[in-house]
């Protein structure tokens, strides 16, 4: 089954909360409004047509000029070799979303890691700590906009540049 | 050695001193003498060839700068150990921490004592020797855990209890193998249980009855699980446990818990020949009794390196086992064969000379079919393994 | 246990310790804490980004030419891998075509990569359950493989090989001959390897029904590569999204078949990993045989701006999956990269197993997940 098929039964099941199918791209994908993630990720797991039992991915993309962070779900599936692209779009200042830890345990750690990193609060995640960055660092880096901390925890982050160093 | 001291005594070579405390003084020059002359370059000399024979085992080449073909690497090893800065972590006992590595030291340098080179080459023939051996053996099980408690360091206590779980069980299964010895023997001295055999291998216990050679290899695994060789390492196993209850020692006395693992090493292949292997027994060729007594030191120096060797090897080939499957190989199989030997043995002892001599010389065929077999299996291995693939890895 | 405790008064305490991140056999910089009872594990917590060097942020600074040796870094063991999905995914953004040739090249330095990269795997196993000669041995090979690499490309650990378009040295036929003379020699090597390590008695004992992942969690966790294939799903991108040249070359997927103990134990995650490095020889010899003439890179201009667009380009690397997702918005940089790794997937699993396994067995389980540290991070 190819994205457009997945994507017409989604509209038909789901009226109102998918919306914008991309099928002349190398990977097409639709949105999907925030609200009914969990639902269809639980449909498209489930649903014996689908099977879509992987998450390839979970991302996330920042947008700062249209105000969003861009969620996206990479879903494949073994049974059928097919994948479709979910993107879910968050408001910048406030991005939250539900978490899809049930639908797939691996989401946990892709969660933490954009949450991590983008600062996408995940909403019923069991364990939303950072996972590469220390808990008490400042910012997210993955963000356009992020300007990294001055020093961290007494340790300058900037380098002195070479030339200033062989002349000291 | 007590006859020339009485003799000298009664020449009045030492008038005026009491007899004890000449007893005392010679037999601590003797110890250091021992000590200095022997055990230490043993165990040193032990390690180098261990180093070889495992890098020629695993493709390399192995120490060999220091000395002809690196034989004086352990001198250098120790010195850089000695001039190492003697570090005791603030949070370790204090007291304990800096003494487990000498228990350990005197657990190994105890053996010594009974440890029979030769018809005359032993410090004291005691006539509990066999006892005496395994007894202080387990002084190192105390040094260890002495070592992992102190070190306060959790790696360590994992690895001290490991040890102490260990070397407490396969003292049964070693105790018990050492039996079926003793009672054809008829002694617990390390010189009457040579002299109970004879220098031509069907004259050995090893090859005397189905049941000792069984023992035998009971014995010997047991003795590589009781000196924390591989595949029974799982106290240091550097993989696991950092490097269990030596985590936190450095310098010269991390060297001497290696020290005493590889003296340890030379005493385990020195029991086995005592046990079943004939000892120093040589064939009579010479009444000259120097000449006599260096055959003697040779040939037990040789078969004891023997199975050196055979620990190195091992050592090179196998994984290490889990505790539970340590355990469960002690209690669930080494314990009940090793009554099995001790109780078959008893009943051989009474068989008439003829049986006896008939499942001897089974006994004998099995264990030559048994090499045999086990060297067409190596044949095998080098005959399908490349050679060349060694000497000339870079193609 | 609680009311043991309640019935006698004596309470037992968990004990926490620190594996890593400076720990023999954590492969890297890698820590858990795992909480025990005595031997017994209780519960192990993954603690990453020890090795984390933000290779995705830096992939937004620097134009698509030059971050393909920032990609060797990601996985610096399979380092032919990243450099393959990245120019992978950069070649389909910006519609470039691969020349044959340089297809063929990729496979055969990816194919050795692959084999490199499996022989540390199964080498420093060994090394983890305790048999230290196999690591030499397994490490000796793997030295060879990098001096091949070292005449490929010049590199012996982060290629920088594969470049957009094609790859950027031919493959000479002097290189040719010694890839062939190693592979004869390297054939009966795995048999030898096999003799002295997989066929042990006490390395079958310690790694047979331990950390066993049953083909439901293979799927949830997202396992990949050798792990998912040791729980007896037959999934290689190689064959089932096919890539490069390899719909053309023939061979065998492995998959776990619970050879010693159940399925999806370590065991069949280490046994997929050594037939897996048989099929590599194999396809080696066939990319080696139908390798065409022709040049070895197609021309990509030096200012590569694909247009707009996104891709997730996936390759076969040793410890699975690799996906890289470059975003672009049109400029000279890449507006996003993504980097999915096998090993992270894998180690977000290692929670869920090491509940009520042995402190030894833990290690089995790191090694048999062939994690590895700076591709957790990245």
């Amino acid at each position: 089954m190819d994205a457009k098929e997945t994507y017409a039964s989604l509209e038909k099941l789901f009226p109102g909360k998918v919306r914008d199918f991309k099928g002349d791209v190398f990977e097409p994908y639709c949105f999907v409004e925030k609200e009914a993630i969990v639902e269809i990720c639980r449909f498209l797991r489930t649903a014996q047509s689908f099977r879509f039992e992987v998450l390839s991915d979970l991302t996330a993309l920042d947008w700062p000029k249209e105000e969003k962070i861009q969620m996206v779900y990479h879903l494949f599936s073994y049974a059928h070799n097919h994948q479709i692209v979910l993107k879910v779009d968050l408001p910048r200042d406030n991005p939250k979303i539900a978490t899809v830890e049930e639908q797939w345990k691996v989401a946990n750690w892709f969660e933490r890691e954009v949450y991590d990193l983008f600062g996408v609060i995940f909403e019923g995640h069991t364990d939303l700590r950072r996972i590469m960055l220390p808990d008490d660092w400042v910012g997210f880096p993955l963000r356009k906009d992020y300007v990294e901390q001055e020093e961290y925890d007494g340790i300058s982050t900037q380098r002195a540049p070479l030339v200033e160093k062989l002349l000291r | 050695m007590q006859a020339l001291l009485d003799q000298m005594i009664q020449e009045g070579a030492f008038a005026g001193v009491p007899k004890e405390v000449v007893y005392t003084i010679a037999m601590v020059l003797t110890a250091v003498v021992v000590l200095s002359a022997f055990v230490a370059p043993l165990a040193g000399v032990t390690s180098w060839l261990e180093r070889r024979v495992w890098a020629r085992m695993q493709s390399r080449v192995g120490p060999n700068r220091v000395g002809p073909q690196g034989i004086l690497q352990w001198l250098a090893d120790g010195i850089k150990n000695i001039m190492k800065e003697d570090i005791i972590p603030t949070a370790a006992d204090q007291k304990l921490f800096p003494l487990a590595p000498y228990v350990v030291f005197m657990g190994f340098l105890c053996a010594f004592v009974v440890i029979p080179f030769g018809e005359s080459l032993i410090v004291a023939d005691l006539n509990i020797g066999i006892l005496y051996l395994l007894s202080v053996t387990s002084l190192v099980v105390v040094g260890i855990l002495m070592a992992g408690w102190a070190s306060n360091n959790k790696w360590s206590l994992l690895g001290g209890m490991r040890s102490a779980a260990q070397i407490v069980s396969y003292e049964i299964p070693a105790g018990l193998s050492v039996l079926t010895v003793v009672f054809l023997a008829g002694t617990l001295s390390m010189q009457g249980i040579i002299k109970a055999q004879g220098w031509r291998p069907w004259d050995w216990f090893m090859f005397h009855n189905p049941f000792t050679f069984c023992a035998f290899f009971l014995f010997f695994t047991a003795a590589l699980a009781e000196g924390n060789r591989t595949p029974f390492d799982i106290p240091e196993a550097e993989s696991e446990l950092v490097a269990g209850y030596v985590t936190e020692y450095s310098g010269m006395r991390f060297l001497f818990f290696f020290f005493a693992e590889w003296g340890n090493l030379y005493v385990i292949g020195a029991v086995v020949t005592t046990l079943f292997m004939g000892g120093w027994q040589v064939p009579p060729v010479t009444d000259n009794p120097v000449l006599l007594g260096i055959l003697q030191f040779l040939t037990f120096f040789l078969k004891a390196y023997f199975w050196v060797f055979v620990a190195m090897w091992i050592r090179a080939t196998l994984p290490r086992v889990r505790v539970d499957q340590l355990m469960g190989l002690c209690w669930k199989y080494m314990v009940p064969l090793s009554f099995i030997c001790l109780l078959g043995t008893i009943g051989f002892m009474f068989m008439d000379t003829n049986s006896r001599r008939i499942f001897g010389a089974i006994t004998l065929g099995f264990a030559i079919a048994t090499i045999i077999n086990f060297f067409r299996r190596v044949g095998f291995q080098f005959r399908s393994a490349k050679p060349e693939a060694y000497w000339k890895p870079h193609i | 246990m609680t009311d043991y405790a309640a019935d006698t008064g004596f309470y037992a305490e968990e004990m926490t310790i620190n594996v890593g991140p400076q720990h023999p056999s954590t492969h890297g910089v890698l820590r858990f804490v795992v909480k025990t009872d005595g031997e017994m594990i209780n519960e192990a917590i993954p603690d990453v980004g020890y090795l984390h060097r933000s290779i995705e942020k830096i992939g937004e600074k620097v134009t698509y030419h030059g971050y393909v040796p920032y990609t060797d870094r990601a996985d610096y063991l399979a380092a032919m891998f990243a450099n393959q999905a990245f120019c992978m995914a950069a070649e389909k953004l910006g519609n470039t075509e691969v020349s044959r040739r340089g297809e063929f090249c990729r496979v055969i330095a990816c194919e050795l990569n692959r084999l490199a990269s499996h022989l540390i795997s199964v080498g420093t196993f060994g090394q983890d359950i305790g048999a230290m000669t196999p690591f030499v041995h397994a490490l000796r090979e793997r030295e060879s493989i990098n001096n091949l690499m070292e005449e490929i490309c010049g590199a012996r650990l982060t290629y920088n090989y594969i470049r957009i378009g094609g790859v950027g040295y031919d493959i000479v036929p002097s290189t040719m001959t010694k890839i062939a003379e190693f592979l004869d020699h390297f054939e009966p090597i795995v048999e030898e390897f096999n003799r002295l390590l997989s066929g042990n008695k006490i390395f079958i004992e310690r790694l047979a029904n331990v950390a066993v992942v049953s083909k439901e969690d293979a799927l949830s966790y997202n396992l990949v590569g050798p792990n998912l294939r040791g729980s007896g799903i037959k999934w290689d991108i190689r064959r089932d999204i096919p890539y490069s040249v390899y719909p053309e070359l023939d061979f065998e997927v492995p998959v776990g078949t619970a050879e010693v103990g159940s399925l999806g134990d370590s065991f069949d995650r280490f046994w997929v990993r050594i037939r897996e490095m048989q099929e590599s020889v194999k396809i080696l010899r066939q990319a080696m045989t139908m390798i065409p003439k022709g040049p070895a890179i197609s021309k990509v201009p030096r200012k590569f701006r694909p247009p707009v667009g996104e891709y997730y380009a996936r390759v076969e690397a040793p410890r699975g999956d690799m996906g890289f997702y470059v975003v672009s918005d049109g400029s000279e940089y890449p507006y996003r990269v993504r980097i999915r790794t096998g090993s992270y997937t894998a180690m977000s699993i290692i929670d869920k197993l090491s509940k009520g396994i042995m402190v030894a067995d833990l290690i089995a389980l790191i090694g048999s997940l062939d994690v590895d540290a700076p591709e957790i991070d990245r």
